[in-house]
């Protein structure tokens, strides 16, 4: 058997693959018009991100391929003869033809569109890279998904560039109104200038000029205005094409010549041209097995699009309509999330995320079901919150790169005996490519095995991590509000401190600041650490345990003023114990005019960042950990997280700050410095794992940033660094934070960056407002009177509580 | 401890009120210690505006904290969390809602013209239920 293909695509590269991949005997002959062998065309962007070749997007080459002939076109079809005419004048007999023809951009006939430029191949790319030399602006007509891919690689050519969408709103046929509004927020934010719902009139030798008369600088056009079937071919030779084109297939990719196949984007499958790369390869997969005898079908596809946008996150699933929707929104946040449901409310239908796709991976596979929660507690999913995992059905796709079911999954657990991610991965390929099904997969894990309750207390049926992302998706700023909405009764000593932690950590300002301070334990209430008889310990921070001399005798003259107890504490601090209430701001009133500020000992939030004396004065050390330990110490302090995080810095592989005992350790190593995450003193011992190797300073910032925005979004109240990195696997833990699998490391750094921006010191705020100052009373009717029950002897030279029964009269 | 909390209250008319402190000087939500008579009271002002008056001695760790625990329900039931260690206590009837054995002293209290007042007389003696 002899076949031919026409085009030389993704679709026809597939075709291919199958085809020998299966043994196939006959010939293939494979004409593909481009000067090149096909190539990632969803990739083609990034050919723009390196100096010219040095991004290689070239498929695998296929053996045992017959002839392919590449920059020749197929220019007629001679059916009735079986062969094929080229450009070049070759005859090309056939028992089988595939066109895979893909798609041409649509160039709308306005004068001047001559000069514009299209975005589709290499060659497309590479004039647009040209004629970028030295020019300053740029505009493209579409602000659709390539629309705004290409307005983006524009930007990075270096040209100020526009966007011209006629719809009313930008990515129409993904998103709908609402959506586009938040996304225009995210596109504009990045620097490109929006135009909406107004047409192209001409384009001039160094402007474009709109239906509106509105005049735009433009050195370079580009158009991406649509794409349309590449169906000449069959037109001429007088194949069935769609009214709006496309060639008319059968299930088998057959179209009204038996002898001759249509696959990809220039086929019409069941009524429909599929524009995405994933149904065109099961087109390219059900012919190719037609072809061998087999019996299969292509039954149309999923066309969710989740896509890394100029890094905004945007995904649809699903049917974007439905008798019912729900709508959630936050213009300030960027979010916006909209459910489809049928009309009793019972099924899925689709969905639309803009600026925060989580909930996309786990409501992708139940779409056409029944729900299994209220469509608000859904789209809230994050990290599992309606959803187990447990409640997918068997059936239900889990990883639609890899076409991985819920059971399969299952399987693996229960007859393989897999206990992670790592390991359903390495058994079933789920979460292998665009890994945006692994929080699913984790959460199926987990619900394969031990099934722990994740409501927080009685006033939540959430766990922190779910509470994290209602917050912050919602943008809610008080707990009265959270709790109205999402819970029930007042609270308890359980809830509010962890969400006005969570509060805290989404930037809510000073956490004393009106309805927050009526949240915090007795700690974060008074700003310090409450001692067996009632009174406070004050910890200033000293970064990094580097303190000079001035500053040690502001220490002890102030604890020497107030009577105070001083001791050394573990965390290479000073700290001063038995203060009265009313005494606490007339001792940080002496503190901060000397420098100090909170070290937050009272906090769930950074503690100390231990040094050794490292490279500057130790004879082995190899680089500078005092001086890294400080800007460490510097940068997240004041970061509230789900319990407390304690960091060192060792200057060489000695090890004498026990940084391996730290949630965040580093030593130095010749190259840079290693980073250790997860470990703990106290209760449960447990040495940090290495997370990095050599890197540099500035590496090193942005790995700790991520890790600790992501536990600070995901792990449980009270969990620790340890527990939660092994709750979740290192391999997962990189993958995220490294790798950058999930798409939100530019979330996670924008959020530090808003927490280090956003820092002051808690205590100079509190003792410069009088509202704030109130609460440092002994008594509210008898403020100045010391609160008779509070008494001290003599040990060692210093005070020590002395706790006195008061009888009751 | 020996508490009678539900012991019947004396009619209103039979008590003494002190003046304690202005209503507004109680967040919502949060506790204040008053010393009353050489007595240490904690006031709490719930987030429905009722004020309610306990005794401020944490009967677990023998220190004068309850006025700065945490304010919440338990169910329906108003309570407050002792700051030391978090037992749970009732608002209304000073019971510790996780060790029943333990309570607090509980005083009548009321809001009159915008001052906090309370019943001194009857303190620890008599629960307001
Ligand atoms: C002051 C200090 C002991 C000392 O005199 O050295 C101390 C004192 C307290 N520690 Fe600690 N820890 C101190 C270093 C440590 C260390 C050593 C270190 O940080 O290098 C550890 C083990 C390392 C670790 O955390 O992994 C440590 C493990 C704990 C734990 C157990 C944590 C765990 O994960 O199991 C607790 C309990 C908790 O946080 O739930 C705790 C809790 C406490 C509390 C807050 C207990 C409490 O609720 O009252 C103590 C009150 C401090 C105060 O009033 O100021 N402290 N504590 C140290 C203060 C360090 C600082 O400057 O901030
Ligand atoms: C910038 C960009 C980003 C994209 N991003 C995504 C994405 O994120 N996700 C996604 O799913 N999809 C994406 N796509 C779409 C995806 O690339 C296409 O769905 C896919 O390329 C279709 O494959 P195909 O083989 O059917 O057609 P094509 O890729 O168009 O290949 C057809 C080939 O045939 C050649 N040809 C045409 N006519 C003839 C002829 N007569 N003789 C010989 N050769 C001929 C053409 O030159 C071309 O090389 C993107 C596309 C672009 C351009
Ligand atoms: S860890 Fe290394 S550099 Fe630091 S003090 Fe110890 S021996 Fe010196
Ligand atoms: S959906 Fe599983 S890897 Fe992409």
């Amino acid at each position: 058997m002899k076949i031919v293909v026409a085009g030389y695509g993704p679709a026809a590269h597939r075709f291919a693959d199958t085809l020998t991949g299966r043994g196939f005997a006959g010939t293939l002959t494979v004409i593909g018009e481009e000067p090149r062998h096909a190539y990632d065309r969803v990739a083609l962007t990034s050919h723009l991100s390196g100096p010219p070749g040095t991004v290689d997007l070239t498929y695998p080459e296929i053996t045992g391929i017959g002839a392919i002939r590449l920059g020749d076109r197929v220019t007629a079809i001679d059916r009735a003869g079986r062969a094929v005419t080229t450009a070049a004048g070759h005859r090309e007999p056939y028992d089988v033809l595939v066109l895979a023809t893909g798609s041409a951009p649509f160039v709308p006939p306005v004068p001047g569109a001559g000069r514009a430029f299209v975005y589709r191949t290499i060659d497309d790319l590479d004039a647009i890279r040209a004629a970028s030399a030295g020019a300053t602006s740029g505009v493209v007509i579409g602000g659709g998904l390539l629309g705004l891919e290409a307005a983006d690689a524009l930007r990075g050519l270096g040209l100020a560039t526009h966007v011209v969408e006629m719809a009313g709103w930008l990515m129409p046929r993904q998103v709908d109104e609402g959506g586009g509004a938040v996304l225009r927020g995210h596109i504009e934010r990045l620097g490109l200038t929006v135009h909406t719902g107004v047409g192209l009139d001409r384009i001039e030798d160094d402007r474009v000029v709109l239906a509106d008369g509105t005049e735009i600088p433009a050195d370079v056009v580009v158009f991406s205005a649509g794409v349309r079937p590449r169906d000449e071919l069959a037109r001429e030779c007088g194949l069935a094409v769609g009214p709006r084109g496309g060639v008319v297939v059968d299930e088998g990719m057959r179209t009204s010549d038996p002898a001759i196949y249509a696959i990809g984007e220039c086929a019409l499958a069941g009524g429909a041209v599929y524009g995405l790369v994933a149904p065109c390869f099961t087109m390219a997969e059900v012919a190719a097995r037609r072809v061998l005898g087999e019996d299969v079908a292509f039954t149309g596809a999923d066309t969710s699009t989740k896509l890394k946008l100029l890094g905004v996150d945007v995904a649809s699933f699903g049917r974007l309509s439905g008798a019912l929707d729900v709508t959630y929104m936050d213009p300030v946040g960027g979010v916006y999330k909209k459910l489809f449901v049928s009309d009793d409310a019972r099924t899925l239908l689709g969905g639309i995320c803009v600026g925060d796709a989580t909930p996309y991976t786990m409501l992708r596979p139940l779409v056409g079901r029944e729900l299994t929660a209220s469509p608000s507690d859904l789209l809230f999913a994050g990290a599992g919150a309606a959803m187990t995992g447990a409640d997918f059905p068997d059936d239900a796709q889990v990883c639609s790169c890899n076409n991985v079911t819920r059971g399969e999954i299952g399987k693996a657990v229960s007859d393989l005996g897999v206990t992670d991610v790592a390991g359903v991965k390495k058994c079933t390929r789920a979460g292998t490519s665009c890994g945006s099904c692994v929080p699913t997969l984790a959460a199926i894990l987990a619900a394969e095995g031990v099934t722990l309750s994740k409501a927080l207390c009685e006033h939540f049926d959430h766990s922190r991590p779910e509470l994290f992302d209602i917050v912050r998706v919602r943008g809610i700023t008080t707990f009265s509000q959270l709790i109205a909405e999402h819970g029930r009764g007042r609270g308890c000593d359980i809830c509010k401190p962890v969400i006005a932690s969570i509060l805290a950590s989404l930037g809510g300002g000073h956490v004393l600041e009106g309805e927050q301070a009526a949240l915090q334990d007795t700690n974060d209430h008074f700003l310090a650490n409450i001692q067996k008889n009632g009174t406070y310990s004050v910890v200033p921070r000293i970064p990094g345990g580097e303190i000079t001399p001035e500053k040690l005798i502001v220490i002890g003259e102030v604890a020497r003023d107030f009577g105070l107890y001083t001791k050394i504490t573990g965390g290479q601090r000073i700290d001063l114990f038995g203060a009265r209430v009313e005494q606490l701001p007339k001792i940080w009133r002496r503190l901060v005019d000397a420098g100090f500020e909170s070290g937050h000992a009272y906090g769930k939030a950074l503690r100390t960042v231990k040094s050794c004396v490292g490279s500057t004065w130790c004879r082995y050390g190899v680089q500078d950990s005092v001086g890294m330990a400080i800007a460490l110490e510097l940068r997240y302090r004041g970061l509230r997280s789900p319990h407390k995080i304690k960091s060192a810095v060792s200057g060489c592989a000695r090890e004498c700050a026990e940084a391996r005992s730290k949630d965040f350790g580093i030593i130095a190593t010749d190259n840079g410095w290693n980073l250790y995450v997860g470990g703990n003193g106290g209760f449960k011992p447990r040495h940090a794992d290495l997370l990095a190797s050599d890197l540099s300073d500035e590496a090193l910032v942005r790995t700790i940033d991520r890790f600790l925005m992501f536990y600070i979004r995901t792990a449980d109240r009270l969990q620790r660094t340890a527990a939660w990195v092994e709750g979740i696997g290192l391999d997962y833990l990189r993958e995220v934070i490294i790798d950058d699998s999930l798409g939100i490391c530019a979330d996670l750094d924008e959020a530090m960056a808003r927490h280090v921006e956003g820092y002051f010191d808690e205590w100079r705020a509190t003792i410069d407002d009088p509202d704030k100052m109130r609460r440092f009373v002994s008594f509210v009717n008898a403020p100045d009177v010391p609160d008779p029950s509070i008494v001290f002897e003599t040990e060692r030279d210093q005070i020590k509580p002395v706790l006195v029964e008061v009888s009751r009269s | 401890m020996t508490l009678a909390p539900h012991a019947p209250a004396p009619p209103a008319a039979a008590r003494t009120w002190t003046r304690v402190c202005a209503y507004a000087d109680l967040l919502p939500e949060r506790g204040a210690a008053a010393l009353v008579l050489g007595r240490q009271i904690a006031l709490f002002r719930t987030f429905d505006g009722e004020v309610f008056a306990v005794g401020n001695r944490d009967p677990f760790s023998g220190a004068y904290v309850m006025s700065r625990g945490i304010v919440g329900s338990r169910g329906a039931e108003p309570v407050v969390a002792a700051p030391m260690h978090k037992q749970v206590f009732s608002l209304v009837t000073g019971v510790c809602l996780d060790d029943p054995m333990a309570a607090l002293p509980v005083y009548p209290v009321r809001v009159a013209g915008g001052v906090v007042e309370i019943d001194i007389a009857t303190a620890g003696e008599v629960s307001a239920a």
